[in-house]
């Protein structure tokens, strides 16, 4: 494989007494589709943040498209091209479902007029240009999430970052969500979710990354994943591994 | 979009009709005491919009305006007194001063958030009337009064008429809402709108927050003394009760929050109700009305805020398509 679109070696994050992160190194390639699941409690969320910068890691180094962003803050690694969404979600509530998205698509146009156009074509791309002129808090939970991920396609990413876009929506919604992310990967976006309901990810992605206990625990191909012994002990106890 | 640039000209357009009316008010209006309560008016709604910059659309709610219209009002006052340096280079001095300490008051504020910084702010403009109490070069409690030296706008000082204030509050006021109206859509207004309603959102979209809020107290804290020059000018005589104190720094945060804080005309639509509501209660109670114009704010605040929380300006939505209950 070329030099990884992303790469973490041997991050470690602490919390107090509490491990996060113990020695995790990942790397997603370009164009990829990448799960990063695991039990709750696992660590997957923590790593997610360490890697969109929302603080540094205890240890460890996070590379980026060949450069060392370790110590970057988050609106700097937008801006080198990782856009992440939030698993609670995060909308400008007052604002309108358009300007929430110019204001990601303002990162890499200087006029307003062409950040206006850019968000409108992002809005037709979500399926969301029929709200554009709602306000964000009028929106409907499925709406938000959709909104989440459009605002962070504005900034024209190299990396998106989904934390459970797709988590507690109902099947269809959550069908048209894949069907979305789908579409994100044919324009070229690499994408890393987090994911804890196996059978919306697996399908769709073409790397699982297996976190428990806050370390690695397997990596491969998600039919392989799902079958390894250690994942399903993971997730179901030990009793039910021993068949496997 | 279409309906986006639409709104923005009907918001322009409305604003030159209002100004020419306000403009023509003096030719029927002649009672001192009223043209009074008009320039005040004009005033407060300015600086209310520069509050609304800082406090309504990046969120930053300040109590320590007061300050910087001390700032301005001082400068002014001391460098015409004391160089006779002509009051428009006092103001713009005044406004330079206050923009650079606002943003080096914001450099350590601006990493607290919520309650934290609202009551640093009123500490710090506290801070800053105790210092000119004390100073001595400055007049110390005394103040300056600003010696007249005859009618003439390059001196600023108008004794015979109060029209020259008049003009000059509404094209400061007319200035004042402009800007707001153009950076509305700038990329700093979307900046500070994003930051009052989700900093981490916002920083994830890759704008820097703290960058952003210094911004947005640097206009401000700008504005802000232009308005305390003009008033220095205006009554020709200040000390630190009378520009540098709390109440100040209420009456430029009210009139945003009782028209609708964060938006484009509530200081305006605030200060035309809130600062002839003062002034009338102060000369009809007379001398110990001293407080009871501030009870009313409050009853006004609190009937505002339960049944408008948004301000008074959602009585004029311009969106009744999606606000109120999601259909």
């Amino acid at each position: 494989m070329t030099t990884p679109l992303l790469e973490t070696r041997g991050v470690w994050q602490r919390f107090g007494g509490l491990i996060a992160n113990s020695d995790v190194s990942i790397s997603v390639g370009a164009g990829e589709i990448v799960g990063l699941i695991g039990p709750n409690g696992a660590g997957k969320s923590t790593l997610f943040n360490l890697i969109a910068g929302v603080l540094p890691p205890t240890q460890g180094t996070i590379w980026f498209n060949g450069e060392n962003v370790t110590q970057m803050p988050a609106a700097e690694r937008c801006q080198r091209g990782i856009a992440r969404t939030f698993q609670v979600v995060k909308s400008f509530e007052t604002m309108t479902v358009i300007d929430n998205v110019i204001v990601g698509a303002l990162i890499r146009n200087e006029k307003m007029r062409d950040a206006r156009r850019k968000a409108h074509e992002v809005l037709e791309f979500c399926g969301l240009a029929p709200r554009a002129d709602k306000l964000a808090r009028d929106l409907i939970p499925s709406e938000k999430r959709r909104l989440e991920v459009a605002r962070a396609l504005a900034t024209e990413p190299k990396l998106l970052m989904l934390d459970e876009c797709l988590t507690g929506l109902t099947p269809l919604e959550a069908q048209s969500g894949v069907a979305l992310v789908r579409k994100v990967r044919e324009t070229g976006v690499t994408v890393l979710m987090v994911e804890h309901v196996m059978e919306i990810v697996m399908p769709l992605v073409d790397r699982a990354i297996v976190l428990n206990l806050g370390k690695k625990l397997v990596e491969g191909k998600p039919a392989d994943v799902v079958r390894h012994p250690e994942v399903i002990s993971a997730y179901l106890g030990d009793r039910h591994a021993v068949g496997a | 979009m279409d309906s986006f640039t639409q709104r923005r000209r009907r918001d322009l357009i409305l604003a030159a009709a209002l100004a020419a009316i306000a403009a023509c008010v003096p030719l029927f209006v002649k009672d001192v005491y009223v043209q009074n309560i008009m320039v005040l008016t004009l005033m407060y709604a300015a600086l209310s919009q520069a509050w609304n910059i800082l406090g309504g659309y990046c969120g930053q709610i300040s109590l320590g305006h007061a300050l910087y219209f001390g700032l301005g009002a001082y400068t002014t006052a001391l460098l015409f007194t004391k160089f006779g340096v002509l009051p428009w280079f006092g103001m713009l001095g005044g406004g330079i001063i206050s923009a650079l300490i606002a943003l080096a008051l914001g450099y350590p504020t601006f990493r607290l958030r919520g309650h934290y910084f609202v009551i640093a702010t009123i500490v710090i403009a506290e801070i800053g009337f105790l210092l000119f109490h004390n100073w001595d070069y400055a007049g110390a409690a005394l103040g300056i009064d600003i010696p007249v030296r005859g009618d003439s706008w390059a001196k600023f000082q108008f004794t015979r008429s109060k029209l020259p204030f008049y003009y000059f509050a509404l094209v400061f006021c007319c200035v004042a809402w402009f800007i707001t109206w153009w950076l509305e859509d700038s990329k700093w207004g979307f900046w500070w709108r994003a930051v009052k309603d989700n900093p981490d959102a916002a920083e994830s979209l890759g704008v820097v927050v703290f960058n952003s809020k210094m911004g947005a107290a640097a206009v401000s804290a700008f504005l802000t003394a232009i308005g305390g020059a003009f008033y220095a000018q205006f009554v020709s005589y200040i000390d630190p009760e009378s520009v540098m104190t709390f109440q100040f720094s209420l009456l430029m945060a009210l009139p945003a929050v009782l028209g609708g804080i964060g938006t484009l005309w509530g200081p305006v639509l605030g200060a035309v109700i809130l600062i002839p509501m003062t002034e009338l209660t102060r000369s009809f109670i007379g001398g110990s009305g001293r407080g009871v114009d501030l009870i009313l704010y409050g009853a006004v605040i609190v009937v505002i805020s339960l049944a408008r929380p948004d301000g008074l300006i959602g009585l004029f939505s311009r969106r009744p398509a999606s606000k109120g209950v999601p259909q």
